[in-house]
């Protein structure tokens, strides 16, 4: 078959390789026929995340057609049409049973290597490095699911691809990050106005936030994000975000942070950024945090702060302080994806919400390179990249 | 398992040893040379007294460090140099010796068969020279050999005791692991209890009747060993203990503890095994280079134990088609589908 793989930093390749075969009794294989690049693909595009390896199939964000189904799993047929989550769980550790997918205790062969960086291993991820399990990943023509009596959900509908394509990350990723800080009524504040930042500011809307605003530098971006989710933008690369926000809600701070930047965030001060760009380089951390810091900065006393942006290590010069004595909660996570298929699936068919509004570009899957190319450097007005098998 | 033994005695003497050998090396390095039955030439005072430094130095890690494992493996590598040196010095040394002499060279041309710090190998003539070894150098040979022998055995030991999982006591080596579980003490009993499922998750292991008196292992190197055992505590939903009888090659004993986790979240299971590797330390250094660490094994048979108690099975992914295996971590295969892999 046909698979995108890492080949190294800034290199990624369209290659024949092995498809993919039924190994545990959980297993089902999809024959893909969407599948999407993700913000966090770009951080190992770019080198940022450790135990990649060369040949690795990347992507976490697919559906498709079940294919062929393991001896174990009753609820999945061939030909069903299925959307897969992009965590790898067991439904039945400690943590999947409460709810809490993306820490399941035994998806991950390689907990090991976690364990020395984390203390604790999460769950495997799809395409997402060695140290999260060595999967193959979706961005293919084939994948196979692990403990697919679990995870992925059947659509039924007439739904489109691309309508359902993103309850397999930044649908509900976007939502969890909203639904773990925004009570009804809160102002929210977004850093970041990517595909996650942008469903992140909808679901706000759709949790009851009375305003949204996304802050960007990009242009393009703040625009879509203001049509699409009706949110007030601030452009850090001209303004001061604190002033700004401080003046927008007349000095008391959103209620609600979100922040949906994670490891290669910039900051509106050259030096500033610098700074952080220096430290990351020179391997002294692993975090470029200016969004996280201004979202800690920015909130309102008492508020929330939610991190959805991936980060992978120690990070330098975090607001500790700042955050016990203006009492913050923090919330963050990797996305329980598995806990919020069938309620999300819901609002979409209800018509609530059609997530597929982040998409600006859609190609074959044997173009990946360059889709992963024009995401990273925001040209073309890139904001979301489909790719078909 | 007590965890309080540093180096202890003999760790701390060898520190001592360092200073009482490296002080005279710096102050009068002739004089040392000299006993030692080697010239004293310009040379050889200078690399003596670049010795008396590294003994120092490694006198001091030792005595400040209250593990003092890097400090006795630099005098393991120290007496690697010195007999080097030394060896040089029978090898090169001439004939109908004239060693032990004080050499000046003021005034005249070095003379070309004194000690150098390098072999020279062959004369001016050109032929190849007969070691003429000096009986003081000999025995210096002979007295960094022991002492080697001795700075590998407290710094082997020194090391032993930073893992306090794993202790050996004459031989005896111990590992101890331990895991929660999302199921009952009787579902946790239940599994190991069934001693023919032992190899679904301890992968070394090939083999064991279901009453756990018959176990074949697969040895680290290749090809398989056998032994019988005796259940010798069998509390159901409590503890399982079992031990090797009477002539096993790797003589061994292993107990399981199963125990309601605390607010009734799940069982803790806790693994302690005993075994006494052939030769012992050695045997072990061995096992582990083969990349079998004892410790590790466990953990990975635990998280295994885990899988197959919660999911069903071992989980496996492309990177990792055997499942849970650290000694494989860093020789992974790609992410990928591979067509040799066994389904």
């Amino acid at each position: 078959m046909r698979a995108t793989c890492w080949m190294g930093r800034n290199k990624v390749e369209v290659q024949t390789v092995p498809d993919p075969r039924l190994v545990n009794s959980r297993d089902a294989i999809v024959e893909i026929t969407s599948t999407a690049i993700c913000g966090s693909d770009l951080h190992l595009y770019d080198g940022y995340i450790p135990t990649m390896r060369k040949g690795d199939v990347l992507g976490h964000e697919f559906m498709g057609e079940v294919v062929e189904v393991g001896p174990a799993v009753s609820n999945l047929a061939v030909g069903d049409r299925v959307v897969v989550p992009f965590p790898i769980s067991c439904g039945a550790c400690y943590h999947c049973e409460r709810g809490m997918f993306s820490i399941c205790e035994n998806s991950n062969p390689n907990a090991a290597i976690a364990e020395k960086l984390m203390g604790h291993s999460p769950a495997g991820i799809y395409g997402y490095s060695h140290m999260l399990g060595g999967y193959a990943g979706g961005q293919a023509e084939y994948a196979r699911v692990p403990f697919a009596d679990v995870g992925p959900i059947k659509i039924e509908s007439d739904l489109t691809d691309e309508q359902v394509l993103f309850l397999s990350d930044i649908f509900p990723t976007g939502y969890m990050g909203a639904e773990m800080a925004v009570q009804p009524g809160d102002t929210v504040a977004v850093w970041g106005a990517g595909p996650v930042g942008m469903l992140a500011a909808a679901s706000a809307n759709l949790l009851g936030a009375a305003r949204v605003i996304v802050v960007d530098r990009f242009d393009y971006r703040l625009r879509r994000a203001a049509e699409r989710t009706g949110a007030d933008t601030v452009d850090y690369a001209g303004v001061d975000v604190l002033d700004a926000l401080n003046e927008m809600t007349a000095g008391r701070g959103p209620d609600a942070c979100i922040e949906a930047v994670g490891l290669e965030a910039h900051h509106g001060n050259p030096l500033v950024h610098a700074y952080d760009r220096v430290k990351q380089a020179t391997r002294q951390q692993t975090e470029r945090g200016a969004a996280v810091r201004e979202a800690i900065l920015a909130c309102r006393t008492g508020g929330t702060v939610s991190i959805m942006g991936a980060y992978g290590g120690f990070m330098d010069k975090f607001p500790l302080g700042q955050m016990m004595n203006k009492s913050l909660t923090i919330r963050t996570g990797q996305c329980h994806v598995q806990r919020y298929l069938r309620p999300l699936l819901t609002r979409i068919e209800a018509g609530e919400i059609d997530p597929s509004f982040v998409i600006s570009h859609r190609m074959p899957l044997e173009d990946a390179a360059k889709g992963y190319e024009i995401f990273k450097n925001k040209q073309d007005d890139c904001t979301k990249v489909v790719l078909k098998p | 398992m007590n965890d309080t033994r540093t180096s202890g005695g003999l760790g701390r003497a060898l520190g001592v040893a360092s200073f009482a050998l490296g002080a005279p090396l710096l102050a009068v390095p002739g004089r040392v040379v000299r006993a030692l039955g080697l010239d004293d030439t310009p040379g050889t005072s200078a690399l003596a007294r670049g010795v008396g430094v590294r003994e120092l130095a490694a006198g001091a890690a030792i005595l400040a460090q209250r593990r003092p494992v890097p400090g006795l493996w630099a005098r393991v590598a120290g007496d690697g140099m010195d007999l080097a040196l030394l060896a040089n010095a029978l090898r090169s040394g001439p004939a109908g010796s004239r060693s032990g002499r004080r050499r000046r060279t003021t005034g005249r041309a070095a003379p070309r068969s004194g000690w150098r710090p390098w072999p020279t190998g062959r004369t001016a003539a050109g032929r190849r020279r007969r070691p003429g070894a000096n009986p003081r150098t000999v025995a210096a040979v002979a007295a960094v050999a022991g002492i080697a022998a001795v700075d590998v055995l407290a710094a082997v030991r020194a090391g032993k005791r930073l893992d306090p999982t794993r202790t050996s006591e004459d031989g005896v080596f111990t590992v101890s692991a331990g895991v929660t579980v999302n199921r009952s003490v009787d579902e946790a009993y239940g599994l190991w209890r069934d001693f023919s499922r032992l190899p679904e998750f301890m992968v070394h292991l090939e083999s064991v009747s279901a009453d756990g008196k018959h176990w074949v292992a697969r040895r680290p190197g290749g090809g398989t060993v056998d032994w019988d055992a005796e259940i010798v505590a069998d509390l159901p939903n409590q503890r399982l203990a079992w031990r090797s009888v009477s002539h096993a090659e790797v003589p061994n004993s292993g107990e399981v503890t199963f125990e309601p986790a605390a607010g009734d979240r799940g069982t803790e299971v806790r693994v302690r095994l005993t075994y006494e590797p052939p030769l012992g330390a050695a045997g072990n250094a061995v096992a582990r280079l083969l990349g079998e660490e004892p410790r590790q094994q466990v953990t990975d048979d635990l998280r295994r134990f885990k899988q197959v108690l919660e999911t069903g099975e071992v989980v496996r992914s492309a990177g990792s088609p055997e499942g849970v295996r650290s000694g494989r971590l860093p020789r992974q295969r790609p992410g990928r589908a591979d067509t040799n892999e066994e389904s």
